[in-house]
């Protein structure tokens, strides 16, 4: 799963708590805690920052070399770029994760807000309504794959036997390029979904009761009280889930190696699988590099544009919750 | 089973009462049945005999329970192997977050020392950083440990997420300092009131840790791709997806391999289901 952005909230500085004893033996105290301060984050430091802002810098420098991983690689300035900006697979990758995008981001997002709110309510074997709408989505994207390659077999799956029954022609699904993105879209779906449900389900909470009974005393209706009570309310919850399912979508990868590595005819080669496609496969790291740094960006831009959006709502998404 | 199965999700709403049969059955049971239907064909898949699957139209019910396909992965295959390999690393993973994560949680939240603000907000950048921005350097560095195509490879990245420690000091600012300052005062090491005392109040921060870190490290892919070449270091995840490429027309076997995949995670989540929706939920959302 992907990390969240989140706001950076730094702690109170902490008073320094005067002892009584005498200076020398405060400063040799202060020592003593600096150290094991040290020695307590450590580990974190060197895995964390050495896994993590050391790898971003030399990504950006092999995204200037001609570099197969193997022998010394060569310095070519922006020409990796130059390339990728020209190379008519890289655009399909680029295009195939927008298409994607597009579908997956306000699907889940309008799917999850209508079953929560249709989840949001006491009844019998709501729980276990909730549960099964959820369980998907800690199915693994391997597993979710090679399942649904079993469902969706033209010739052995469940899914044309099922059209079949009904009398219609079977299917190529993912073996049909005009299919396998939109399958896809779907199969992520049902994995996504129950994620922006709880979310809701969890925003909903939170939504002002006294408002709700006010506006319902005054006359307004079910679909008065929705659009003018209770959207607002999710709007932080909203923005929040925009992002977190961009930045999920942006980087699929797994369910699309685990069912049509690409294929077919590169109808679902998305900006990931290319990327690990130069890196792991055709060992031009350098050009992997850049295509991944490609869509860092984009993704910086995105967020920044979001940020940029809930500032002007004046709102925070922490601040929707407790 | 008990007339209002115990949910994680419990909300307090408004809407129609538990006594009269609710006119939202006729929407949710359709829906939370099509939701299920693969993970029951899943099932159901993995046992049937290969004859059942392999017509056509393939049976959509399995006349009986043939077990061939678990006894295949169980026995043939390097699938036990691979669930150890799995295991292992979600269990290093797992007690390694909590440890690590929780020092340095604790440092930051409680303790002063030069550059913690940098370093804190260097930790929380990372949380940003796409996977596939850091995956070929941190292939090499791996490379240059030596420790492509080992357990090692997989387990030295998972060691502590900034989430984890990032977590804890989240949740050790929300405890009163008065209760670890006596003992401080006292002589009491740094590491003694982390351990006996805060730790037993952090629960719920430990779960979270816990839930998530198993959930991704378990379901990871793109990394052991990446990291693992030799079939014996293989995780169960990909494990599964060569193994189905390999055994295209032993699909039951395939499906008991996938069971076999998905059942820790589901076990999990319902055994946790509180714990797991509120950490999912608070992750992204508190903090």
């Amino acid at each position: 799963m992907t990390s969240l952005p989140r706001a950076i909230t730094l702690a109170p500085q902490s008073q320094p708590r005067a002892p009584a004893a005498s200076r020398r033996g405060a400063r040799r105290r202060a020592r003593r805690e600096k150290a094991t301060a040290w020695a307590f984050i450590a580990p974190s430091v060197l895995v964390i920052l050495g896994l993590g802002i050391v790898p971003v810098v030399w990504s950006l420098l092999l995204s200037f070399r001609a570099d197969d991983l193997v022998t010394p690689g060569r310095w070519v300035g922006l020409d990796n770029y130059r390339a990728l900006a020209q190379d008519p697979n890289f655009h399909t990758a680029v295009g195939n994760t927008l298409l994607y995008s597009a579908l997956f981001v306000p699907l889940s997002l309008l799917g999850g807000l209508a079953l929560a709110l249709a989840l949001n309510r006491r009844i019998r074997f709501i729980g276990l309504y909730r549960t099964l709408l959820f369980i998907p989505f800690v199915v693994s994207a391997a597993a979710q794959g090679v399942l649904f390659s079993f469902i969706l077999d033209p010739e052995f799956g469940a899914a044309n036997s099922l059209l079949h029954k009904f009398g219609v022609s079977p299917q190529g699904f993912l073996t049909d390029p005009d299919q396998a993105i939109y399958l896809l879209v779907l199969i992520s779906l049902w994995s996504g979904v129950g994620f922006c449900v709880v979310v809701y389900l969890a925003a909903l909470q939170d939504v002002p009761r006294e408002l709700v009974e006010a506006a319902r005393i005054d006359g307004a209706g079910r679909w008065r009280v929705l659009r003018h009570i209770t959207l607002p309310a999710l709007t932080p919850v909203t923005v929040f889930l925009l992002l977190w399912q961009l930045i999920t979508a942006l980087q699929v990868f797994d369910l699309v190696y685990v069912t049509t590595k690409g294929g077919p005819l590169g109808s679902t080669t998305v900006i990931v699988y290319f990327v690990w496609q130069q890196a792991f496969q055709m060992f031009t790291a350098g050009y992997g590099a850049a295509a991944a740094y490609v869509l860092a960006l984009a993704m910086l831009v995105a967020g920044v544009a979001l940020r940029v959006v809930r500032r002007r709502q004046g709102r925070v998404v922490e601040g929707a919750f407790r | 089973m008990s007339t209002r199965p115990t949910s994680a999700l419990k909300v307090s709403a408004g809407g129609a009462s538990s006594r009269s049969v609710s006119p939202w059955h006729l929407l949710l049971a359709p829906l939370a049945l099509a939701f299920a239907l693969p993970l029951v064909w899943l099932l159901l898949s993995s046992v049937m005999t290969n004859a059942e699957i392999n017509r056509f139209p393939p049976a959509l019910w399995p006349d009986s329970i043939d077990l061939g396909g678990y006894r295949y992965v169980l026995g043939n295959a390097m699938f036990p192997r691979w669930f150890a390999n799995s295991l292992i690393v979600a269990s290093v993973a797992v007690v390694s977050n909590l440890l690590l994560g929780s020092l340095g949680g604790y440092a930051f939240a409680r303790m002063r020392f030069a550059g913690s603000r940098v370093l804190l907000g260097l930790m929380l950048a990372t949380m940003v950083i796409p996977f596939q921005l850091t995956m070929i350097p941190t292939f090499l560095v791996m490379k240059w440990l030596g420790l492509i195509d080992t357990l090692g490879a997989l387990i030295v990245p998972s060691l502590v997420t900034p989430f984890a420690v990032f977590l804890f000091r989240q949740f050790f600012l929300t405890l009163p300092r008065e209760i670890e300052e006596a003992a401080w005062i006292d002589g009491c090491s740094r590491l003694r009131v982390l351990f006996s005392i805060v730790m037993p109040l952090a629960r719920p921060a430990l779960a979270t840790v816990a839930v998530l870190t198993f959930l991704t490290t378990w379901n990871d892919l793109s990394w052991p791709l990446i990291a693992i070449n030799h079939d014996t270091q293989y995780t169960l995840q990909l494990g599964l997806t060569t193994f189905q490429g390999q055994h295209h027309a032993r699909w039951s076997a395939v499906m008991a391999g996938n069971v076999i995949t998905v059942l820790p995670v589901l076990v999990a989540f319902l055994l946790a289901q509180k714990t797991f929706v509120q950490s999912l939920t608070s992750s992204g959302l508190k903090g």
